[in-house]
C-alpha cells in the first residue's frame, strides 16, 4: 500500500488502518526532513494550495502553512473575517473563485459540520478538513496517534482517556475513530452534560471520576472547555469544573504509574490542566505540535501524488 | 512463463564483483588517503548495499578507520513526482555527520539516465555545502544518459538496449552477489 484509499481527507471515518499506516510511514520521513539544516523538499513545487479558514485558528493554520511551504507548494491564505463571505458570498462561489486561480488543494476549516464533505461534492479539487464545527479534525487525531506511537511504541492495546468537553469537540470524535482503528481502548471523562448521548455506540467507555479514569489509562488527552460553542451553562462554574475534572500535579503524583499527558491546544492553564502538569516531563504537548507539521506534510504529499500531471 | 521469452544473462559473477570492489576501494584510497575529510553516501534504495560493502572492505582490508557512511533517499527530490503510474515510495535517510566542506562520494549500483544522481545532488544540499562531490557506480549503462552526468569511479561499463534491464544482486539481500542483464 503506497496510495491513500481516499481522494480527500474529510475525516478519519472515511479512511482505513492501511491509510493511517501509510500516513505515519510517510510522516517518519518528513520528520527527518524537518530536522535537517535545510528543512525543505521540492516535491510540490508545481502545486498551489489555498488555506480557507472560516473560523479562527492559530496552531492549525500555521502548522498547515509551514507543512505546505516545507513541501515547496505555493500557498494562499484566506480568513473569513476579512473576506467577501461577510458580504454574502456562498461557500461554493468563494471556492470556485479561488479555484479559477488554478488551485490544486484546499485546506478548509469551517464552523459548520459537513462543510468539507459538501464542498468536495461540488468543486473539483482535493480537500483537507482542518476542522468542521463539532464534527471532525482528522489531522489532529492523526498527529495525536502518531505522538502516542512515538512515545509508547504503538497505539494498539493502549488505554486512552479523553478528558473534558467531549460534546463540542471535533478532536474527540476524530480521535475515537483513529484510536479504535488502531486497536486502542478509549474512555471519555467529563461532566455528564458535556458527554454526548449514545457515545457508547462508538465503542467508547464513560468514566465520570477523573481519578478512576487516570488510574485506568496509559494516556490522557485533555481537552479545553469550548465556551464559545456553548449557548447555555453546562456546569455551574469554571472553578467547580477545575476542581472536579482539572488535572494537577497532586492528582498525577497520586497515581501509581506515569501516564502520558496530551493536549491539542489552546490550553487554558489552571482550568483543565495546571501549569506544572502541562510543563511536566510526562507531557508531550510540544511534541504533538512538532509532529503536526510532519503529519500534515504527509497528508498533503499523499493527496498531491494523486493529482496527475 | 506463458510463452514470453525472458532471457537472463550473467554479466558479473561473485568473484568478478569481489575483484571490482577491491579495485574501486583502492581507487578511492588514491584520491582520499585516510578519508579524514571524506564521506560516503549510499543512494537509496539499492546503492546502500554497495556503499556498505565498500566501507567494510576499506575498514577490514585496508585498515582505514572511522569511515563516515550515510544513506540518502532522493524520493522527495525526483523530477517524476505525479508523472508516474505507480506512486513513489520513500526510504530512510540517515546522515549522522556534517557534510559541510567535506568531500562527498555518491555510491549507486547502476547509472542509467542520471536523473537519480541529479536528484541526489539537490538532496545533499539540505545537509550543507560539500567541498566537492564524486560519483562511484558498479555498472555504467553507456549511451543511455538523459543528463550530462558521468561517474568518477566505475566497476564495469555496459552497452545494453533500453528494453534490457541491469539488476545487481547482493548476498545480504538476494542470497548471492551477481549482476544480470535481463531481456523481457
Amino acid at each position: 500500500m503506497n496510495q491513500l484509499s481516499v481522494q480527500h481527507l474529510l475525516g478519519i471515518k472515511h479512511i482505513n488502518k492501511a491509510d493511517i499506516d501509510l500516513i505515519f510511514k510517510t510522516a517518519d520521513h518528513f520528520k527527518e526532513v524537518i530536522n535537517r539544516s535545510i528543512k525543505k523538499v521540492p516535491s510540490l513545487r508545481d502545486i498551489t494550495i489555498a488555506n480557507l479558514f472560516f473560523e479562527n485558528s492559530t496552531r492549525t493554520k500555521l502548522s498547515f502553512e509551514l507543512a505546505e511551504k516545507r513541501l515547496s507548494a505555493d500557498v494562499i491564505n484566506f480568513s473569513a473575517n476579512q473576506s467577501s463571505v461577510k458580504k454574502g458570498e456562498t461557500l461554493i462561489d468563494t471556492a470556485n473563485n479561488i479555484l479559477s486561480m488554478k488551485v490544486d488543494i484546499i485546506v478548509m476549516r469551517h464552523p459548520n459540520v459537513g462543510a468539507c464533505n459538501f464542498l468536495s461534492k461540488h468543486v473539483n479539487v482535493k480537500i483537507v478538513n482542518a476542522g468542521d464545527g463539532i464534527h471532525e479534525h482528522p489531522t489532529q487525531a492523526l498527529l495525536d496517534s502518531y505522538s502516542i506511537r512515538e512515545k509508547l511504541g504503538s497505539v494498539a492495546g493502549k488505554k486512552v482517556v479523553i478528558v473534558g468537553d467531549i460534546l463540542h469537540s471535533r478532536v474527540a470524535l476524530s480521535n475515537f475513530y483513529a484510536l479504535k482503528l488502531q486497536g486502542a481502548e478509549v474512555k471519555v471523562c467529563g461532566p455528564k452534560t458535556l458527554i454526548p448521548k449514545y457515545i457508547e455506540s462508538l465503542g467508547v467507555g464513560i468514566e465520570y471520576n477523573i481519578k478512576k479514569a487516570l488510574d485506568w489509562c496509559d494516556v490522557a488527552n485533555v481537552l479545553r472547555v469550548q465556551n464559545e460553542r456553548m449557548e447555555i451553562n453546562y456546569f455551574p462554574s469554571t472553578r467547580e469544573y477545575s476542581q472536579l475534572f482539572g488535572i494537577n500535579k497532586k492528582l498525577l503524583d497520586s497515581l501509581n504509574k506515569k501516564i502520558v499527558i496530551m493536549h491539542p491546544g489552546p490550553i487554558n492553564r489552571g482550568v483543565e490542566i495546571s501549569s506544572d502538569v502541562a510543563d511536566s516531563e510526562q507531557s508531550i504537548i510540544l511534541n504533538q505540535v512538532e509532529n503536526g507539521v510532519a503529519i500534515r506534510m504527509a497528508v498533503i504529499y499523499l493527496l498531491a501524488q494523486q493529482i496527475k500531471q | 512463463m506463458f510463452g514470453i521469452a525472458m532471457s537472463k544473462k550473467t554479466l558479473l559473477n561473485s568473484k568478478e564483483i569481489h575483484i571490482i570492489l577491491h579495485r574501486l576501494a583502492c581507487q578511492l584510497i588514491e584520491n582520499h588517503n585516510n578519508f579524514e575529510n571524506t564521506v560516503l553516501i549510499g543512494i537509496q534504495p539499492r546503492g546502500i548495499y554497495l556503499a556498505e560493502r565498500l566501507a567494510t572492505i576499506l575498514q577490514n582490508d585496508y585498515a582505514i578507520s572511522n569511515i563516515k557512511l550515510g544513506h540518502l533517499d532522493i524520493t522527495f527530490y525526483r523530477d517524476d513526482f505525479r508523472r508516474r503510474d505507480a506512486p513513489l515510495e520513500a526510504n530512510k535517510t540517515q546522515i549522522d555527520f556534517i557534510v559541510e566542506d567535506k568531500k562527498v562520494v555518491f555510491i549507486d549500483d547502476v547509472l542509467f539516465s542520471g536523473r537519480s544522481i541529479r536528484a541526489a545532488l539537490t538532496a545533499i544540499q539540505s545537509f550543507g555545502r560539500p567541498s566537492n562531490i564524486e560519483l562511484l557506480v558498479l555498472i555504467d549503462r553507456r549511451f543511455s544518459r538523459h543528463l550530462p552526468i558521468q561517474p568518477n569511479y566505475l566497476g564495469r561499463q555496459v552497452d545494453v538496449i533500453n528494453e534490457e534491464k541491469v539488476t545487481v544482486h547482493w548476498k545480504e539481500k538476494d542470497t548471492k552477489d551477481a549482476v544480470y542483464i535481463i531481456n523481457n
